[in-house]
């Protein structure tokens, strides 16, 4: 299925890129991380377990359980600063 | 009804602000407002600039949804909330919440839920130019002890 990526913050420097399209067999948001986390650099680096990774999918704040779906959005962030 | 949500560059007139969010809501007894402003010092470093970055069309939706919250748990009328993004200087306006009630309990109970609610959970980012470079903020646990003392808990700030 197709999924929109976005990345922000300290996460969009690194991975170099805002966002991206992707084509995905994953089934949920913590699947999808580990798929990115695989294609190692900077995706490796910034998404790696252990690290203050926040995800949203379709602009809500999500558990990596959640389940992704066709055309669906997941953004990777850190937490959160604003205020 | 205006906008109860603005993320925008621009500057805000809070006079205006508290104007318009009370006009002839003649229910109203108390208006309270916070502004955030950038300082100058932010853990033990100087700051000469600050870059505020979100998530469009999230962030708008998640303080939508706190406003929703704020008007379940307290009685009050109105509440507005503006946030700035892009480039900011020490003495800048970052953030305005202002809220309205009969009397003062509700609409300072208010402000203050609100603010505790954006500041773990609207998808903002600070980026402060020190001395050494920029860095990125670091999000705080007392954030998250303040959203807890609401009865909502938050892990924003854990790795």
């Amino acid at each position: 299925m197709k999924v929109n990526v976005k990345y922000f913050a300290s996460i969009r420097e690194s991975v170099g890129a805002g966002s991206e399209q992707l084509d995905t067999r994953c089934a949920t948001l913590g699947a999808l991380r580990d798929e990115l986390i695989a294609r190692g650099g900077s995706h490796a680096q910034s998404l790696a377990r252990g690290r203050a990774v926040r995800v949203a999918l379709n602009q809500v704040m999500s558990a990596e359980d959640a389940a992704l779906s066709e055309g669906c959005e997941v953004a990777f962030f850190p937490p959160v600063t604003g205020g | 009804m205006t906008h109860r949500v603005s993320i925008q560059t621009a500057d805000f007139d809070v006079a205006a602000e508290i104007t318009a969010l009370r006009a002839q809501d003649k229910r109203v007894g108390a208006v309270c407002s916070f502004i955030g402003t950038v300082r100058d010092r932010n853990d033990g470093q100087s700051v000469s600039t600050m870059e505020l970055e979100h998530y469009p069309g999230m962030t708008e939706k998640a303080i939508e949804q706190m406003i929703d919250a704020a008007f379940k748990r307290f009685d009050i009328y109105a509440a507005r909330v503006i946030h700035r993004v892009g480039p900011l200087l020490p003495l800048d306006q970052i953030v305005l919440v202002v809220v309205t009630s009969a009397h003062r309990g509700q609409s300072f109970q208010a402000c203050e839920f609100l603010m505790d609610y954006l500041k773990t959970q609207a998808p903002f980012w600070k980026k402060e130019q020190t001395p050494e470079g920029a860095r990125w903020v670091d999000a705080r646990v007392s954030d998250d002890q303040a959203l807890a003392r609401w009865g909502i808990s938050s892990d924003n700030s854990a790795v």
